[in-house]
């Protein structure tokens, strides 16, 4: 076993990552050592990355421990580089985790300066000056380069930066040179944020942290109204929003609200957001209050001006579909259901239920089974098909009850779809019993006898 | 005639007056249209309770009601009755003569998401009907309940259908009509004919109770009366009157 990570304390005791455990105990007898645990440690990095969301959209995790922020365009909103900086270290050091941050003109170099001149901010073209003064291991190369370096005598970035390029290429390959590039800024490689930028976004600030539902959907109307202008501005609505609430100390919480059309109207995604508020199983705590709540339109379509849609949809269609965004924001779209015809024989394929939201008039129209004058050919109640044992050819058992028949009609024969699954053929058949009630049963392979639905 | 004769005539002629017009909607047996005051209410609410194991044939009963009345329909059905009953299919309405395309399906896990999606549903007054399917009797189905989706289904004029499965009726609801619905036997013993229901219209606020037997015509989308259906009538007059004896089993 060996240590994995270290804290201050028991680096300045002389241990440090990859000793083993036994030479750690060795030397430190009241060591206190935990197991480690990579994915939990993963997880609450991505909590973090959750809430750094609040200073910039642009977060991309630097696995094991590190988090890079692209704070182009934001600083501004926080006083300036050095404020921003003070302020994210201080909020992560309150919430009990050992930081260290700097500022630079590429991710690489404030990477390598967070490492080794904690709190640097470095002002715009002066990267290099910065970098060079830092041991070759902050280039974050594979031992056997710094190695390399160390026995050159090359103890400093500086002092690598000053070698010929070919022969730094010739001797360590263009990999390391493009890293001693972007460290010194002269090269850039931008991050990858985890989470993709929406392409509209409205939030809001509060000085003293909200924790009133009504004051919170006063706010999400207001973005919406907000949003609904850029929207509007681009002739597009919105299909997909998400609400983002960033408590005070720290956890944050997304609520995802989804239309069936494309919509910009303030006043309907308040109503979406407060059925969802209301459907929660695990209600929104605000705790200490939240201090940013941000709306964010995640997926946009062309959404025609409302005059100019006046003849293609009727009011009452619209208010249906309202209807629907609003039951599937509390309930999920797997609840709120319509018909689609399918094209296949198979009685329970024969129709799909698919989600409301995402229904579209198909090109299959609905087939007539039944023949002028006669009763309907397909159940209206559909079951699993539930064994019954026929009672010499005239009553059957089913659910402990002995129906007793009264007249059979049959059979239809279905052949299963043997390009698909190969089931046995089903013989179906229609009976009544004697009070009335209409069965549909099947018999497959000539002798197992199965109820599939009741008539009306 | 007695003086309080005519007062009581003319007291029914001013209610009549005040009842909004078209808000009937005739069901197609014309002895059921009568004692209905012309038809079934629109935006009220109405009760239909399934005799036990003829659930299948109540939701039948509660589609042709539903087709009667027109327009976009919304289904509300608690998970269990579709482990219970079966799924509602689209092609078995379809065969009963409604379009699925106008069908919305909603389905909740328990009575409390169901009445609460209800009086939702009930404010939009683009619906035609509303049907609440529930199994048993939970308790969040009590008086204020009644009250509620039958105000809600007042205000918006949608007209809302309790579907009771595996429940007995306790004689207690705000409902306008309350009926017992079983399956009925063909008319033969060698034709299929259509499906045919044997209705116990248990409590008619406008009307005297009664038990016909009809039959849906998936053709036409109407009711009709059979030719045994004839033979019931009910006492006029009394609205409450507790249900008739089955006559149809004479």
């Amino acid at each position: 076993m060996r240590l994995t990570a270290v804290d201050r304390r028991a680096a300045d005791l002389g241990l440090a990552p990859g000793m083993a455990l036994a030479s750690a105990r060795a030397m430190v007898p009241a060591v206190k050592v935990m197991a480690a645990n990579a994915p939990a440690d993963l997880r609450l990095l991505e909590k973090i990355a959750d809430w750094c969301d609040s200073f910039t959209p642009l977060v991309a995790l630097d696995a094991p421990c590190g988090l890079l922020l692209d704070v182009t365009g934001a600083s501004h909103l926080f006083d300036g580089e050095q404020a921003m900086l003070d302020r994210l270290r201080r909020a992560l050091k309150k919430q009990g985790f050992a930081v260290a941050g700097a500022l630079a003109g590429t991710a690489l170099a404030a990477r390598a300066l967070a490492r080794y001149r904690d709190g640097t901010v470095v002002p715009p073209g002066r990267d290099s000056e910065a970098v060079s003064t830092l041991p070759v291991e902050a280039l974050d190369l594979d031992p056997v380069t710094v190695h390399a370096f160390r026995r050159a005598g090359l103890k400093t970035v500086g002092q690598v930066a000053g070698r010929r390029r070919a022969e730094l290429t010739a001797r360590f390959g263009s990999g390391m040179v493009f890293a001693l590039d972007t460290a010194l800024g002269r090269a850039d490689l931008p991050i990858s944020p985890r989470l993709p930028l929406p392409d509209y976004r409205a939030e809001r600030r509060f000085a003293e942290p909200v924790t009133d539902e009504k004051t919170m959907l006063a706010t999400l109307n207001l973005l919406a109204g907000r949003l609904g202008k850029n929207l509007e501005e681009r002739g597009e609505g919105a299909r997909a929003l998400q609400a983002v609430f960033f408590r005070a100390d720290g956890s944050i919480r997304r609520l995802a609200v989804q239309t069936g059309a494309p919509t910009r109207e303030p006043a309907l995604i308040e109503r979406l957001f407060r059925e969802k508020l209301d459907a929660l199983a695990d209600p929104l705590d605000p705790g200490f209050g939240f201090d940013l709540i941000r709306l964010e339109a995640d997926r946009t379509e062309p959404c025609r001006d409302e005059a100019a849609a006046l003849g293609s949809e009727t009011v009452p269609q619209k208010e249906i579909r309202a209807l629907v965004d609003r039951l599937t924001a509390r309930f999920g779209a797997h609840r709120v259901l319509s018909f689609e015809p399918r094209d296949t024989h198979i009685p329970e394929n024969a129709f799909a239920a698919v989600p409301a939201q995402y229904a579209r008039a198909g090109r299959l129209g609905w087939e007539k089974m039944r023949s002028a004058g006669e009763a309907p050919c397909r159940p209206l109640r559909l079951l699993a098909p539930e064994p019954v044992s026929l009672i010499g050819g005239e009553a059957f058992r089913w659910r402990h009850v002995t129906h007793r028949i009264r007249k059979l009609e049959g059979p239809e024969r279905i052949a299963m779809e043997w390009w698909r699954d190969a089931a046995p053929d089903r013989d179906y058949y229609r009976a009544e019993d004697e009070n009335g009630r209409r069965f549909w049963l099947y018999r497959e392979q000539g002798l197992h006898w199965f109820l599939h639905g009741v008539f009306a | 005639m007695s003086l309080k004769d005519q007062k009581i005539m003319a007291l029914r002629a001013a209610l009549a007056a005040v009842e909004p017009h078209g808000v009937r909607v005739e069901l197609g047996v014309p002895r059921l249209d009568q004692a209905l005051a012309g038809g079934l209410m629109r935006g009220a609410l109405h009760e239909v309770f399934a005799s036990p194991s003829h659930e299948a044939s109540a939701a039948g009963f509660v589609a042709g009601l539903c087709g009667r009345l027109g327009g976009p329909l919304l289904w509300i059905r608690q998970d269990y009755a579709g482990l219970e009953c079966g799924e509602l299919t689209a092609t078995g309405l379809f065969e009963l003569g409604l379009d699925p395309a106008r069908l919305l399906l909603l389905r909740v896990p328990d009575a409390a998401d169901a009445l609460k999606a209800a009086s939702d549903a009930l404010t939009c007054a683009a619906l035609g009907a509303v049907v609440i399917e529930v199994m048993g009797s939970p308790k969040q189905l009590d008086l204020v309940a009644y009250r509620r989706l039958a105000l809600a289904a007042g205000e918006s004029g949608v007209t809302a259908v309790l579907l009771r499965q595996a429940a007995t009726s306790s004689g207690i609801g705000g409902a306008e009509t309350r009926w017992l619905v079983r399956a009925a036997s063909s008319e033969d013993d060698i034709n299929w004919g259509q499906p045919a229901f044997d209705v116990d219209l248990q409590r008619n606020r406008h009307g005297p109770a009664g038990h016909w037997v009809i039959q849906w015509s998936c053709d036409d989308g109407v009711f009709r009366p059979t030719d045994r259906g004839a033979v019931v009538s009910a006492p006029s007059d009394r609205p409450f009157a507790a249900p008739v004896a089955e006559a149809s089993a004479a």
